[in-house]
């Protein structure tokens, strides 16, 4: 499969967790400048110049828990802290708000597209801060130099590896739900009417042609749906008019975050456990997410001045609520690594962190930064 | 034309592959056989005509010998051959070959590792029977690797190598001619929409190239001399495949067509794509003009499904199934 997955995967799950956090920031009534400063805390760090380049090399996708713990990270890479069940809720639906927006893409290039509508809207989050701008942009300039000149079938491709990766996904989402695009099983509508996608021609016409080339005959069907021609192309540059919706932000402070857990563990009997996540102390992947927490500055939970507990339910309540009763086949099992058991690891680790420390992004005292580092990984 | 059946339900949902379904008729045991693809699985099974007993398989794709790495499947097909019938499945790592109940394995080849890391990742995808004895399988390098198949048992061989296409394969088709002659054996098709004709032998010669329009052909079929290939845009094309001549052309869907087939005996074509439809045409012969015509029969629609595969269940098109992106299921249609 593809090995230029990742990075979509990335940046477009992300996109969807600012959107939620955003909304819920300001649904909290979270003050403007701490809010901020939790949304430009999480994008510094998504698009840190280190990680980003791990990002782009080339490689498999990372497992499902994998994939997760980095986004654990990320959402805790600021002064807000989220319970299990608000990360959980939240990752929900940056997963299917994503996997929505990758089955309903026209053509897999659209995803591209999506991708850029998601950095469009990143860039006017940090809009007033020049530094951070700077690394969209350079991020925008990446994914120009690697996805543009890609033929439609290595883009078909990358979609088809991104719908492995969602695959058996049916969770509900209110939002979906309420605007008709979900069905009460779980699975998204596919409508049968609209524009075909930019370098199709509506379904209905049959040409034949002599040996000489000449058309001879033209007969047309009926195509059992109701289409209509294709709309403009969209922009892949950094700026320009993306012209498809998907990838833009849904929500509103009026239009609250849900998922109904109930329902879905129908589909549970059908789940054999077939991705078997791969050893979660591969050197790869323990190096990437070693990086992304090595390049942190750690705040410690708790801090009564700074730290503040963001909800993704409306009650508190209702998230004990949530974190009781979530069904067993929607356990994400976050990798807690034993970095302290594994020799080779750990020195990996304080190698990194070594790194981190000289390039300059010094928290207090760096020795500290790395006892924090090593506490955060508890053993199993 | 055809109406819905009762579906056969299978372990897991089906993958988003091209020609995500394979389908073998075994009348002497009154039996059909499915295969759909679901990550790093082949899920089998197999249903008795009388519809009363289904069983199933899942095959792996693990390697022998290498305990713990899995790969993903890019295709399942199965490969009819005149002394035997095996069950050929393709992956990131390599090429494995079963019995085709999917009792055992008779053959299993490792992909050469690229010494570059392109972004595309190695993997052999499109597979098909040619002739009396020999099993094709395209690799994302755009090779086709030429397997040597004995009646029976196990000695398996790579005879040939053939070098045709410079983009990933993406399917492969070839027409069992009977008694008659044909001229072309077996065409290859690859994600520039690009179509090779080929001659098979001791050597495989190359009799055409068809150059494609930068648009991915996902599925080909070979029919009557004919090459019926299906795009990402949705068109559907048909060529003379040793000449090249365009002869039809039509635009049949509104998403990418993920699957085509032919019911050799009687002309029809099947057609599937991500836009949830399933369409059925009619191939004839003009006798005036000895080229080939399509015309349109039929539409069956699978609500919110993005199709990836469908075949014709037996050689008259009497029915045929299909399988969906996240669907468990394998549905069946009968002409009423």
């Amino acid at each position: 499969m593809s090995s230029r997955t990742l990075p979509l995967l990335f940046i477009n799950l992300g996109g969807e967790m600012l959107y939620i956090l955003d909304q819920r920031l300001r649904a909290q009534n979270i003050p403007p400048d701490k809010a901020k400063k939790v949304m430009n805390d999480i994008i510094t760090t998504m698009f840190n110049k280190k990680f980003l380049e791990e990002l782009f090399k080339p490689q498999e996708l990372y497992s499902k828990k994998a994939l997760r713990t980095v986004f654990d990270r990320l959402a805790h890479a600021s002064i807000m802290r989220l319970n299990q069940a608000s990360m959980d809720k939240l990752y929900d639906l940056m997963t299917m708000a994503f996997k929505y927006q990758v089955l309903l893409c026209p053509r897999p290039k659209d995803i591209l597209l999506v991708s850029f509508n998601h950095m469009d809207a990143i860039k006017d989050f940090v809009k007033d801060t020049p530094s951070i701008l700077g690394q969209v942009d350079e991020t925008y300039r990446q994914l120009i130099e690697m996805y543009t000149a890609l033929s439609s079938g290595e883009f078909q491709l990358i979609r088809q590896t991104l719908l492995i990766f969602f695959q058996d996904m049916h969770i509900r989402v209110s939002i979906f739900l309420k605007d008709k695009v979900q069905n009460s099983n779980g699975r998204f509508v596919l409508p049968t009417s609209g524009p075909v996608p930019h370098g199709t021609l509506v379904p209905c016409l049959i040409r034949m042609f002599s040996c000489s080339g000449e058309e001879v005959m033209r007969r047309q069907f009926s195509n059992g749906g109701n289409y209509t021609a294709a709309l403009r192309e969209g922009s892949f540059e950094i700026f320009g008019d993306r012209v498809t919706k998907l990838g833009t932000n849904m929500y509103s402070v009026s239009r609250p975050v849900e998922t109904h857990m109930t329902g879905t563990s129908k589909n549970s009997a059908q789940h054999t456990k077939v991705n078997v996540a791969p050893n979660p102390l591969a050197k790869e992947e323990l190096n990437m997410l070693a990086k992304l927490m090595g390049g942190l500055e750690v705040q410690k939970p708790g801090n009564a001045d700074n730290g503040f507990r963001v909800n993704l339910f409306s009650t508190d309540e209702e998230e004990e609520e949530a974190l009781i009763s979530r069904p067993d086949d929607l356990l994400y099992g976050v990798i807690n690594i034993q970095a302290t058991k594994d020799q080779q690891a750990n020195a990996e680790l304080a190698k990194i962190m070594g790194q981190f420390a000289e390039s300059g992004e010094q928290s207090p005292s760096s020795s500290s930064k790395g006892d924090d580092l090593l506490a955060m990984m508890d053993g199993l | 034309m055809y109406r819905k059946e009762k579906s056969i339900q299978i372990k897991n949902s089906a993958s988003a592959l091209y020609n995500n379904l394979g389908v073998l008729r075994i009348a002497p045991r009154r039996l059909t056989c499915f295969t759909a693809v679901h990550a790093n699985v082949v899920n089998m099974v197999s249903a008795s005509w009388d519809g009363l007993n289904y069983s199933h398989r899942q095959l792996q794709s693990k390697e022998p010998n290498v305990a713990t790495s899995t790969s993903l499947i890019m295709q399942a097909a199965f490969c009819a051959l005149p002394s035997r019938d095996l069950l050929v499945v393709t992956s990131q790592k390599g090429i494995q070959m079963y019995e085709s109940d999917g009792s055992t394995m008779v053959y299993w080849h490792a992909l050469d590792t690229p010494e570059t890391n392109t972004g595309q990742g190695m993997f052999a995808r499109g597979i098909s029977a040619v002739c009396e004895s020999f099993i094709c399988v395209g690799v994302s390098t755009g090779a086709i690797l030429v397997f040597d198949v004995p009646s029976k048992g196990s000695n398996i061989t790579l005879a040939d190598v053939i070098e045709g296409h410079k983009e990933s394969i993406t399917d492969m088709a070839s027409e069992c001619c009977g008694g008659e002659v044909c001229v072309a054996d077996l065409v290859s098709a690859d994600d520039g929409g690009n179509l090779c004709v080929w001659k098979a032998g001791e050597e495989f010669s190359l009799l055409n190239h068809i150059p494609g329009f930068d648009i991915s052909c996902s599925s080909v079929k070979l029919w009557k001399g004919t090459a019926v290939a299906g795009y990402g845009t949705g068109q559907i094309r048909l060529y003379e495949a040793v000449t090249g001549i365009l002869h039809a052309e039509v635009n049949a869907h509104a998403r990418w067509i993920y699957s085509l087939d032919v019911a050799p005996f009687s002309g029809l074509l099947l057609s599937a794509a991500e836009d949830s439809l399933v369409r059925v045409w009619l191939l004839s012969m003009s006798p005036e003009s000895h080229s080939v015509e399509i015309g349109h029969l039929h539409n069956e629609c699978v609500t919110d499904t993005q199709i990836c595969g469908a075949k014709f269940c037996d050689s008259d098109g009497y029915a045929f199934a299909v399988t969906g992106y996240d669907l468990s299921e394998i549905i069946r249609y009968t002409q009423s």
